[in-house]
């Protein structure tokens, strides 16, 4: 629905539009009739540099739904209830019952009710956003501080409290974007203006 | 609670007390005998001591993720002042460096590129005055209406912002075909994320440094922020250093679990950047107290995120009937934009509220109307009709639901 699902390592520019980019790379000057792609555009200002590794490096991890972006590593549900009591119980409760920090257990089926609960468990669509999330603020007061292990194990516990996997599964790169998400299929796009539109809107009084 | 905090009720006990000689420090116009200099120059200007104004903030048990609310019962014109400007920030205000700070645009690109502030500050540059809402304003109105205008109304302000067009930075980078998403990211604690369609990014986003004429505040996002015109302030990332093209937006946190509108039947709307029409009387507003009967101004202000305000209508008999308030000009898309009517208070009970419509026609709905579309567990873009009741005896209050 977003976009497509699998774009990690795809030589992009040459398989999605293979058919036409080879005439335009032996025709620049009807491409440039045609109406030039931005990615054809030669830089104007030439200001900028490659970033350097250590810049890379320092952006840290972004992770997309389909994994994208998870570095090696691996945590147990295990590994994961150590990791939380010393890390995260302080503010979610050691139970993640939640506390100063949200709480991060509970709530299915209670989307519809008048009284939703929103958490990890029944409402995120994607376990890849918990370890993103997990990895960029958390910690609250000293994020980053967590190894990708860590919050692979961390992400274990908190979907294993929620029921999502089993005591004994094991999250890594592979395992976690498969996990399925008990709302996953939860959400739409954007559907207003559903309000205000004149049909739909009140009769004015004017 | 709606008490006093309004400069405006200040100014209206001053005159009150003009008459009796009680100007501040005895320096009225009937002062006599020599006069003592004022102060020197100074480098960088204060506002004056008398002027109170300041930013709500909402208690929090981690002020570091707070919100605060701008007081825009106390806004005059168009442009809200920097230091006022609303606040919501996930992991504290950074201290960054310009000269050390980088933006980094990469992904599906065909060069990836680090910028300095000194590389952006050398592209060419555009202006933009623009509103800017947080997609929680209002989010206390779902279930019950706030008592003043600048806890219920007040995440949101009105800035000039000045920076280099996104489309430009794109186009010296080369995004490669399939790419759909730039996801940008902050350099805050928590390096706030979020999702942006390139669409958008190819149409109006800036790459902003300037706010006001000077260098933006650390609280808005210094030295560099995204800017989304006409989508929620949280889409604005702040503190930006990082630009990732990708085929596919990333599910941030603030994309899925925040900023997303649960609906009654369950489901979740994703994507909802653009902040519909909406406006508030900030005079008279909750917690006001008019000193009598007579002629005033009404005033406040309107926005639409999807261009600019055709009108304003209000009502001063709880709705029954809508007369047209004059709109400052000149009027800006996607800008506070100030609508004012001369009224006559005549010491009766009157009910008031404002009506926006935009150029696309349309109408800012009543609360009713929302909550039987939405529910009351949206959270987030609400924009619906806010009522005052300016009682007998000039007390103004808000109506509940």
């Amino acid at each position: 629905m977003w976009g497509r699902e699998h774009p990690a390592g795809r030589p992009e520019g040459l398989r999605t539009r293979a058919g036409w980019c080879g005439f335009l790379i032996l025709l620049p000057p009807i491409a440039a009739l045609c109406g030039v792609p931005l990615s054809s555009q030669a830089p104007t200002y030439g200001v900028g540099r490659p970033p350097t590794p250590d810049e890379l490096r320092a952006l840290g991890s972004a992770i997309a739904p389909d994994g994208t972006g998870l570095p090696p590593g691996a945590g147990s549900v295990a590994d994961g209830r150590l990791v939380f009591a010393a890390q995260c119980a302080r503010c979610h409760g050691p139970g993640g019952e939640g506390d100063i920090g949200a709480k991060l257990v509970g709530g299915l089926g209670t989307l519809r009710s008048p009284k939703p609960l929103k958490t990890v468990g029944s409402f995120w669509p994607y376990a890849t956003t918990l370890w993103d999330y997990v990895n960029r603020a958390m910690p609250f007061d000293k994020p980053g501080a967590l190894t990708p292990s860590e919050v692979y194990a961390a992400a274990a516990f908190i979907l294993n409290l929620n029921g999502i996997i089993g005591e004994t599964d094991v999250m890594d790169a592979r395992t976690l974007p498969a996990v399925r998400m008990p709302n996953r299929d939860g959400f739409v796009p954007d559907a207003r203006p559903d309000t205000g539109v004149p049909s739909r809107a009140a009769p004015s009084a004017r | 609670m709606g008490h006093a905090r309004s400069s405006r009720r200040h100014i209206l006990r001053l005159g009150a007390a003009a008459g009796g000689g009680l100007l501040a420090r005895g320096r009225g116009l009937a002062a006599e005998g020599p006069r003592s200099l004022g102060a020197p120059l100074g480098s960088y200007g204060e506002r004056s001591p008398f002027e109170k104004a300041v930013r709500f903030t909402r208690p929090s048990k981690t002020p570091e993720t707070g919100s605060s609310f701008t007081p825009i019962q106390d806004s005059l014109g168009t442009i809200t002042p920097s230091a006022l400007h609303y606040e919501r920030h996930h992991g504290g205000i950074p201290t960054i460096d310009p000269a050390a700070h980088r933006l980094v645009v990469h992904g599906m690109v065909e060069r990836p590129l680090s910028f300095s502030m000194a590389d952006l500050r050398r592209l060419p540059t555009v202006t933009r005055t623009l509103v800017l809402e947080c997609g929680g304003n209002s989010a206390g109105e779902w279930n019950a209406p706030g008592a003043d205008v600048q806890r219920s109304y007040g995440m949101v302000s009105g800035s000039e912002w000045t920076g280099v067009p996104l489309a430009l930075v794109l186009s010296e980078v080369g995004v490669k075909p399939g790419a759909s998403w730039v996801i940008a990211e902050g350099g805050d604690a928590c390096r706030m994320m979020r999702s942006i369609p390139l669409d958008k990014a190819l149409q109006d986003s800036l790459l902003a440094y300037g706010q006001n004429g000077e260098a933006m505040r650390p609280a808005q996002g210094y030295p560099l922020r995204l800017i989304n015109p006409g989508w929620e302030g949280n889409a604005n990332v702040k503190w930006l250093q990082s630009l990732r093209l990708t085929a596919q937006p990333y599910m941030a946190r603030d994309e899925t679990s925040k900023y997303s509108d649960l609906m009654p039947d369950g489901r979740t709307r994703i994507f909802s950047f653009m902040m519909e029409a909406k406006s508030v009387i900030t005079f008279p507003s909750g917690g006001q107290q008019l000193p009598g009967p007579g002629l005033y101004e009404l005033t406040g202000l309107a926005w639409s995120g999807q261009g600019f305000i055709d009108r304003v209508e209000i009502t001063l008999d709880g709705g029954r009937t809508w007369q047209q308030a004059t709109l400052q000009e000149p009027r800006l898309p996607i800008a506070l934009t100030r609508f004012r009517l001369p009224w006559r208070f005549d010491g009766h009970e009157a009910v008031i509220a404002s009506r926006a419509v935009d150029e696309t026609g349309y109408v800012q709905p009543t609360r009713e109307a929302l909550v039987a579309a939405r529910g009351t567990n949206s959270i987030y873009h609400y924009n619906g009709i806010k009522f005052w009741r300016v009682g007998a005896d000039g007390a103004v209050t808000h109506v509940g639901a």
